[in-house]
């Protein structure tokens, strides 16, 4: 009999259908590889399975979850951890001052009653460390750890630690499903090798391993079987052997281009170099860009993509000196000064933040204000003098504002209402028209169509090709959808590890973009 | 490290120009170590569980000033009147403790300040209730405690009736011995009780539940996640602090033996905190030897600043403006400190 079967799973967030019928089952000993795209859903399976608050807070979910045949409705984590299921999370879940005892114990400390304990209840047992530590050692024995338990976890290698987060999970006397999530992704080569060898082990205790990785040779080297997910539905559920890693790529990336691209070759693409970039760092915390080196020609849209912590959103947001940056940026043979976005501005570029609401918009001001405030401010545009002030020319604002929302057909009461109460897609519009106000020559664009429904992605696509089509604005766009980004693009660098992977031209097929953005090197997928 | 070092220097070249002589200087500093150290102590637990320096133990004194009333006006005074005072004020510090509780767990992230005004309002509030609903709203029985109009209480509450009753609880002074009659003259009892106190939160850090506050106060995603209940160890820490904080001002006034209805309380989170501070704790990190080491550094610069200041520049006013500089400096400079070795905690762009 199955040990967990997960039927027919689907949520939603508000309007937004994140998993969509999803099925698989697991069998008591085997490691179960998940694989799929950001966003595809994983992480969103998993939270359901381990019942995080998160689920039952935004409405919880539709289907069936049984354990051995039984119905297993999860609510919290308790619930969970109580019907054997042990999670090791992206992020250490470790505390640093803590010693390797009490944080592999933690919550679960053994203790011994004592005279106030008796009054004033359990919670004042005094801890039994000497047994604490007797449990901590077997656990760590399993995994064939010898490090002396009483050491403290901060400044423990970073291999250490996960191994740290293992032996809590099997400590867990009735653990019978372990999911790691990413375990790793922060591991050196040897580390990683080890970490595989040790899940070979616990499954050989019995114990299911619910393996979630974008490395997918490890998937490939340790699992059983694998289920493919991509979009919020299941695409394959299939055994290990009888499938290559190029198939699982291409399985995980793969979606129609829905656009033709025909259209494309109308446009004139000069020799031109209309940005060089050489050995940019971005201090983006989570998005490191670490020595990346990229050109775009004049007249061209790139697209960025990779996948999430890869350090894509950090490129555009290090150009126009949001986060601490440094190497050369040289745009149109001058150049570019770091760390100041005033200069950014005046260089005529312009950014469209994957933070629309947070950097994007001030939402309690007027669409018209929204539109005319950085030309406002950087260019003096929509300015009258009068003696020595200057003030806003409202009619110019007012007459500017209606012309863009006339052009992007942005969807509003008029040009007073504010942008807090507009859609994401006409939110999207309103950044686009004061992107346009300060008249750029460059345009980077990140995560355009986040939070937007499909009808209005599209339209925000056809907006950004428009514009590099009839302004001539070279526009540098990063998405983690690849398929906009194959819809547009002329040319698509993957970005991993805080550098370039490779380019690729949009009509390359699915595996070899899947290969790229797993950390697989250029020419051994274009072989 | 280098904070209580700063201090002990400042303290050394200050008792130097003082010409106060020795004897005075460690009689005087037992007695303020025996009046203060527990109000110090009552800190600890909110900056062990992650909540910061809490101020609001501002209303722990309250609720220790109400008992005192209490027992003021119904004339109770010895042993018996201390003893019923710690009790009466328990229950009011538990109450107010859980508000303050409650409240810091909505406010997450700004604990301190949320503390501090917390502080200020409940000052408004006890005026409120002792300077116009006592004698009217409440029946005072004891005429001598109101004011002439006969509604609100005076500024100034003798304590005669317990005063010292903690300090000379054993009367050694009956035992007519040299070494008893020398020792009668010190609050030994006081320090007894004190001792006891810091081994309870000694021995309270090892429990369950101390484990729970620690591991609350290093990381509260990984505390929850684990199944610990975050808030309810928040509010219990909260709690604890104010009944100890309760505790610690009827000890510290029944050694001064007069009460000001309306000022005692409104310094003591400052003093506390400033002391504890000055010890070497950070907004994060405090144990109970940098409570002893810092009540005794602040409240040394406390007793030596007025005759410094006269000595050094003829006037006594300069100290007493130093002795302000320094409460406030000190939480200053500490915060600061504590913002900066955070930074640098970070990773820099030369670091990828």
């Amino acid at each position: 009999m199955d040990l967990l079967q997960m039927k027919n799973i689907s949520k939603n967030f508000a309007e937004n259908r994140v998993l969509n019928d999803v099925s698989f089952s697991i069998k008591e000993g085997e490691v179960h590889g998940l694989v799929g795209e950001n966003g595809a859903g994983k992480s969103t399976l998993m939270n359901i399975l381990f019942g995080m608050p998160v689920i039952q807070s935004t409405g919880g979910y539709e289907g069936e979850i049984h354990i051995n045949g039984k119905t297993f409705n999860p609510t919290s984590p308790d619930n969970a951890m109580d019907a054997g299921i042990g999670m090791v999370h992206q992020e250490f879940m470790l505390i640093p001052g803590f010693t390797i005892t009490e944080n592999i114990k933690l919550n679960r400390e053994k203790t011994t009653p004592t005279f106030l304990s008796k009054i004033f209840g359990k919670r004042l047992e005094k801890l039994d460390l000497k047994s604490m530590a007797k449990d901590a050692k077997a656990a760590l024995k399993k995994l064939d750890m010898d490090i002396d338990e009483y050491v403290p976890v901060a400044g423990l290698p970073v291999g250490y630690m996960q191994f740290i987060e293992i032996a809590r999970e099997i400590d867990k006397t009735q653990l019978k499903l372990l999911i790691l999530d990413e375990p790793t992704a922060v591991l050196t080569e040897s580390e990683a090798t080890r970490f595989l060898e040790v899940i070979k082990k616990l499954s050989n205790l019995g114990i299911a391993i619910l393996f979630i990785s974008h490395r997918l040779d490890e998937i490939k080297k340790i699992t059983d079987s694998i289920t493919i997910i991509r979009d919020g539905e299941v695409v394959k559920t299939i055994n290990t052997d009888d499938i290559e890693i190029n198939e699982i790529a291409g399985l995980m990336v793969g979606r129609e281009i829905e656009l033709s691209q025909k259209e494309k070759d109308e446009r004139k693409i000069e020799d031109e170099d209309i940005l060089d970039i050489k050995n940019l760092k971005v201090n983006m915390p989570g998005e490191l860009v670490k020595g990346l080196n990229l050109t775009v020609k004049k007249g061209e849209i790139l697209g960025i993509g990779g996948l999430a912590g890869q350090g894509k959103i950090g490129i555009a947001n290090g150009i126009m000196g949001l986060y601490e940056a440094s190497g050369t940026i040289i745009k149109q043979g001058k150049k570019l000064l770091l760390n100041n976005p005033k200069e950014a501005l005046h260089s005529s570029i312009a950014f469209l933040s994957e933070d629309r609401r947070g950097v994007g918009l001030l939402l309690d001001h007027s669409i018209e204000f929204n539109i005319a405030f950085s030309s406002l401010e950087v260019q003096g545009k929509f300015l009258k003098k009068i003696g020595s002030l200057k003030l806003i020319d409202s009619k110019a604002v007012r007459k500017h504002a209606l012309k863009m929302i006339e052009d992007l057909d942005i969807r509003c009461t008029g040009p007073k209402q504010n942008t807090r109460h507009l859609s994401g897609g006409n939110q999207q519009k309103v950044c686009i028209a004061r992107a346009l106000t300060l008249e750029p020559d460059l345009l980077l664009v990140s995560e355009p169509t986040r939070g937007i429904d499909i009808g209005a992605k599209n339209l925000v696509l056809d907006t950004l090709i428009s514009l590099n089509k009839e302004f001539g604005v070279t526009i540098i766009i990063t998405s983690s959808e690849l398929g906009e980004l194959r819809q547009i693009s002329d040319r698509i660098a993957i970005i991993y590890d805080g550098k370039v992977a490779g380019i690729l031209p949009p009509n390359a097929s699915d595996v070899d973009f899947g290969l790229l953005m797993a950390g697989e090197d250029i020419e051994k997928v274009v072989d | 490290m280098i904070v209580p070092i700063v201090f002990l220097v400042i303290c050394i070249v200050g008792s130097f120009f003082t010409g106060l002589p020795g004897g005075f200087l460690v009689n005087e500093m037992i007695v303020r170590l025996s009046r203060n150290l527990i109000l110090v102590l009552s800190l600890l637990l909110p900056v062990i569980t992650g909540l910061g320096l809490n101020f609001a133990i501002t209303l722990g004194a309250m609720a220790g000033q109400i008992a005192l009333i209490i027992i003021t006006n119904f004339t109770i005074g010895g042993t018996n009147g201390l003893l019923l005072s710690l009790l009466l004020s328990t229950p009011f510090a538990i109450i107010f403790g859980f508000i303050v509780g409650k409240i810091l767990n909505k406010a997450t992230g700004k604990e301190m300040i949320t503390s501090m005004v917390l502080g200020f309002f409940a000052n408004g509030i006890y005026q409120l209730v002792f300077l116009l609903m006592a004698g009217t709203v409440f029946p005072i029985r004891n005429e001598s405690l109101l004011l002439p109009s006969g509604v609100g209480i005076k500024n100034t509450v003798d304590l005669a009736g317990i005063k010292y009753s903690l300090d000379h609880l054993i009367p050694f002074d009956k035992i007519d011995l040299p070494f008893f009659q020398w020792l009668s003259e010190y609050p030994v009892c006081t320090f007894l009780f004190t001792l006891l106190i810091f081994i309870l939160m000694g021995y309270f850090l090892k429990t369950k539940l101390g484990q729970d506050m620690r591991a609350v106060g290093q990381n509260v995603e990984v505390a929850a996640v684990s199944g610990i209940n975050v808030e309810k160890t928040r509010v219990i820490s909260v709690v604890i602090s104010t009944v100890l904080a309760a505790w610690g001002q009827i000890i510290f006034l029944q050694n001064i033996g007069t009460m000001n209805t309306y000022g005692s309380h409104v310094q003591v989170g400052l003093f506390a905190v400033a002391s504890l501070l000055v010890g070497g704790a950070t907004v994060e990190k405090a144990s109970w030897k940098e409570a002893l080491i810092g009540t005794f550094l602040f409240h040394f610069l406390f007793v030596i600043s007025p005759l410094a200041g006269q000595n050094l520049f003829g006037n006594a006013q300069i100290g007493e403006y130093f002795r302000v500089f320094i409460a406030y400096g000190v939480i200053g400079l500490a915060l600061v400190l504590h913002a900066w070795e955070k930074d640098k905690a970070k990773i820099t762009i030369s670091d990828i």
